[in-house]
């Protein structure tokens, strides 16, 4: 008995219309894509449970506060005087900013205070206390 | 003079297309951030707004620089504040919480508490400014 069969079907994934797909995907990842603009200050976020996602990237500021206390928005180290200044005309360029204080776990509430006071001020008054996902 | 040339047919080369495409693509992907910032959301009130608040609906949360909690003179611990807080809202849904940190209070221990009442689905946190 023998079971040879002579297959005629040709076994090619089609290649014509990959470099569309691969359009289609580059496309959508240099839609998505925001650049990563500013570098920030070395901070250890703290640790929180209810978290909540940021809706943008793009309607959201950064304010970096380091356990030294320094305070930097766009990699400038400025006083928290002038936090007011910057955030204003931010805040006037885009109605839905949100600001996200990326400050370090150990620093101190005198200046969160401080820096509270300064975007009440600016009327940026959407804030998000950025912090990492807490186990357990 | 015959200067006539005869068309061979111009055609860009499109067999690389797919490897510049992936080139791209691959650049694209590394330098995407997905993850996303995180963290607690809160709104601060309008500079000027100042409103009176029965005593009796204010919860007043203290927390000093030791990252001690007092809830309405009450001495808790800060993992037992959501607990609380849900019984105290159970009992007065219109409790306001108002949160006092000391000037020399940790953020960390800051944070966690605002964690521990959102927690417990408190939505009326008022921060006062630190002392």
């Amino acid at each position: 008995m023998k079971l040879d069969r002579k297959v005629n079907i040709s076994s090619d994934i089609p290649t014509a219309s990959m470099p569309d797909i691969i359009f289609m995907l580059l496309i959508f990842f240099m839609v998505t894509t925001v650049l990563r603009e500013y570098s920030g200050l070395d901070v250890e976020l703290p640790k929180a449970k209810r978290i909540q996602k940021l809706k943008s990237k793009r309607h959201t500021a950064h304010i970096w506060l380091s356990k030294q206390g320094q305070i930097s928005i766009e990699d400038k180290l400025i006083r928290s005087e002038n936090i007011r200044h910057i955030m204003y005309s931010k805040r006037a360029a885009d109605p839905q900013l949100t600001i996200s204080i990326k400050a370090d776990k150990a620093a101190r509430m005198g200046l969160i205070s401080d820096i509270h006071t300064e975007l009440r001020k600016a009327d940026a008054l959407m804030l998000n206390y950025s912090s990492k996902t807490a186990l357990d | 003079m015959n200067k006539k040339r005869r068309f061979k047919g111009g055609e860009i080369p499109t067999s690389s297309m797919a490897d510049i495409a992936f080139l791209l693509l691959i650049f694209f992907l590394v330098t995407t951030t997905i993850d996303m910032d995180k963290g607690l959301g809160i709104i601060l009130p309008a500079e000027g707004e100042e409103l009176e608040i029965k005593k009796t609906n204010i919860l007043n949360c203290l927390i000093n620089s030791q990252g001690n909690v007092l809830l309405g003179g009450d001495p808790v611990a800060l993992k037992d504040v959501n607990k609380e807080i849900r019984r105290r809202l159970a009992e007065n849904d219109k409790l306001i919480i108002s949160v006092k940190a000391h000037e020399k209070t940790k953020y960390g221990d800051y944070v966690s508490l605002i964690d521990q009442l959102k927690r417990a689905n408190a939505t009326r946190i008022s921060i006062a400014d630190a002392e």
